[in-house]
């Protein structure tokens, strides 16, 4: 064991020394940090049970609201009545995105309605702002809402409003419509939430 | 003028205690340690009541941490049975609820306090050189204690932990590109659930707790490196006497703080017992009802509120509209106006420290932003239609006008500080503290 003699250290190779040894550990923390990151992703049992969920239309009268749970959020089926059909063409003065450039929802549910048919209004239930879940107010100039209220839905949280065929408000803290989520018609009874057989 | 008190100076311990001690201090620097942060830590001679609430503090964090391990005894972290053991243990655990109930207030008291502490600090500019990094420091711990108090209010797993936390999680959403996998990665799941209660048990019983002694251990040694502030914002360690080598303003922290600190305990405390015993929920404030009902993901309670620590910022997220269909806008308001008290040292750019001094149109400002904050505090707890609507600018509500006026005051507070303190006309600091 010989003692560290000053004169022969030769500072560049300490320097080139150090940094090395700096990055390498600074690659290893980096690497033992991925495992740990992704073990906070949604695990296999979570994913497996956002499968799509079958709805029964028979149940639904005209005008109603059917609440089901898929991938534990509430998502809504409206009856829509023929006037409710009505009266969503005649709203777009008071939306911010009445065509739904903007906002989520599939191919076939991208027209005023916002949905493949009319009647039937499928829609996540979670408010495009801060994920709070809108109440059915389908009681058209409500007290509370005022007397141009068409019909819709209103948010809890931030009182954002939007119509049914859940498009928002202008001026709304939300930014953007209720998503619509993909779904098909297993048959003319049964509604398939989360599949719409082009592909999840 | 009173006479300059000297440090205790205790004779030396002899005999069996003397020697423990010298073997001790061989091992472990433990005389020099109590010297230098208690008994010969000299501490400004004219501190007043707020001064009282960094002690304090501290005080609650010891409380929060010994009722929380006695809580965990009893608590699950588990969706299913979450919300039932709080309530077994309000009900079935023998004292359970006055742990709980502890607990509960103190995480409210704990705002109160620190609160009270940050506007003392605004108010003597205990932020400003040589105390930057103190006052960094302090603003960690503020962040780090909402996040404490955020993970905290989902465990009950009641009505109005899982809608907060669903709004708050939903906050990080609204960051561009990556907002909604940062969700869903928070959140473990596609909506908050048990894996989100699981995580965030363990971030509020273990991962914030360390950061947060942490951080208190480091605003303490700040603290104690640059020696303490006080109401006239004079520098104590400038005006050293010569013949005890000590400053002519200070005291020793020990005995003379640590006594009249057991006043202040004595007194919050008659405060503290009175709000477990007579009003635990304080009126909905400290725990709000909404609580009182199971978490139901389907269902959002009719009017959702934070709890009202968190209400000023929450009035500002609220009173900002959506902007390029996305509600980022907001959000970046909200996270602005907490990452800002960061750069208040370098804001300021008075001569002197002490509001005592400070002039007029500083005052002004920092009474305008009091206000501002207070006000937002409350309009966060009502629903925004409470002041009804203008019959102009389009029938907004007024509330909601309100709130962005006053957000639009409190960023001017900082964003004009280096401005309006450089043309401000101050007095000259005396040079020896008053009192």
């Amino acid at each position: 064991m010989s003692a560290i003699v000053l004169d022969q250290v030769d500072p560049q190779k300490r320097r080139v020394l150090i940094a090395v040894t700096s990055v390498v550990g600074a690659a290893a923390a980096a690497a033992v940090a991925i495992p740990l990151a992704t073990s906070m992703k949604p695990s296999a049992r979570a994913i497996a049970a956002g499968a799509s969920v079958p709805v029964n239309l028979a149940v639904i009268e005209p005008g109603q609201q059917l609440t089901v749970e898929f991938r534990g959020a509430p998502h809504w089926i409206i009856r829509r009545t023929p006037e409710m059909v009505t009266q969503l063409g005649k709203n777009d003065a008071l939306l911010a995105d009445p065509k739904s450039e903007s906002s989520k929802q599939p191919a076939y549910a991208k027209n005023i309605g916002r949905a493949m048919k009319d009647e039937w209004f499928v829609v996540k239930g979670v408010c495009t702002h801060l994920g709070c879940s809108p109440t059915y107010r389908k009681d058209i100039a409500a007290a509370d809402l005022g007397a141009e209220w068409p019909g819709g839905f209103f948010c809890p949280c931030h009182q954002s409003k939007f119509d049914l065929a859940g498009r928002v408000f202008k001026g709304m803290p939300a930014p953007l419509n209720l998503a619509v989520p993909q779904y098909m018609f297993a048959d003319d009874k049964t509604l398939v939430i989360g599949e719409d057989g082009k592909g999840a | 003028m009173a006479s300059i008190p000297k440090p205790l100076s205790a004779p030396p311990l002899g005999g069996l205690p003397g020697k423990l001690l010298g073997w001790i201090d061989d091992r472990f620097p433990l005389s020099t340690l109590y010297k230098e942060h208690l008994g010969e830590y000299y501490a400004p001679k004219n501190f007043n009541l707020w001064y009282y609430f960094g002690s304090l503090a501290l005080l609650v964090l010891v409380m929060q941490i010994v009722t929380g391990i006695f809580l965990t005894m009893n608590y699950k972290p588990d969706a299913k049975f979450a919300f039932a053991s709080v309530e077994y243990i309000m009900r079935d655990v023998s004292a359970g609820w006055l742990i709980r109930y502890m607990h509960s207030t103190g995480a409210s008291m704990f705002f109160v306090v620190v609160y009270l502490h940050m506007m003392r600090g605004l108010m003597y500019g205990s932020y400003k050189k040589p105390r930057e990094l103190l006052w960094v420091f302090g603003c960690m711990i503020y962040l780090a204690l909402m996040a404490e108090a955020f993970f905290g209010y989902l465990l009950p797993w009641g009505q109005m932990s899982y809608w907060g936390a669903q709004v708050i999680i939903n906050l990080f959403g609204a960051i561009p590109f990556i907002g909604e996998d940062l969700a869903v990665w928070i959140r473990g799941d596609y909506n908050i659930g048990d894996a989100t209660l699981n995580r965030f048990f363990a971030f509020h019983v273990i991962a914030i707790p360390m950061v947060l002694l942490g951080l208190v251990a480091a605003h303490l040694t700040a603290l104690h490196e640059v020696g303490s502030n006080n109401p006239d914002g004079v520098e104590i360690k400038k005006n050293i006497d010569p013949k005890t080598g000590t400053p002519r303003d200070g005291i020793p922290f020990h005995p003379y703080y640590t006594v009249k600190d057991l006043v202040g305990v004595v007194v919050f405390l008659a405060v503290f017992t009175a709000i477990i015993f007579f009003a635990p929920e304080m009126g909905g404030y400290f725990l709000e009802a909404a609580n009182f009902i199971p978490a139901d993901p389907l269902k959002t309670p009719a009017h959702i509120a934070p709890v009202w620590y968190f209400t000023p910022f929450y009035a500002m997220l609220r009173a900002v509209p959506s902007m390029f269909s996305s509600q980022f806008p907001g959000v970046a308001v909200m996270g602005g106006a907490t990452l800002i008290l960061f750069t208040l040292p370098w804001l300021d750019r008075g001569k002197v420290k002490s509001v005592r001094y400070r002039g007029p149109i500083y005052r002004a400002f920092l009474t305008a932003f009091v206000i501002s904050f207070l006000i937002l505090g409350y309009l966060g707890v009502v629903p925004t239609t409470v002041w009804g609507q203008l019959s102009f600018l389009g029938g907004v509500d007024t509330a909601t006008l309100v709130a962005r006026i006053l957000t639009v005051v409190y960023f001017s507070f900082f964003i004009l500080m280096p401005w309006y303190t450089k043309i401000d006309k101050e007095k000259a600091e005396p040079l020896q503290v008053t009192y």
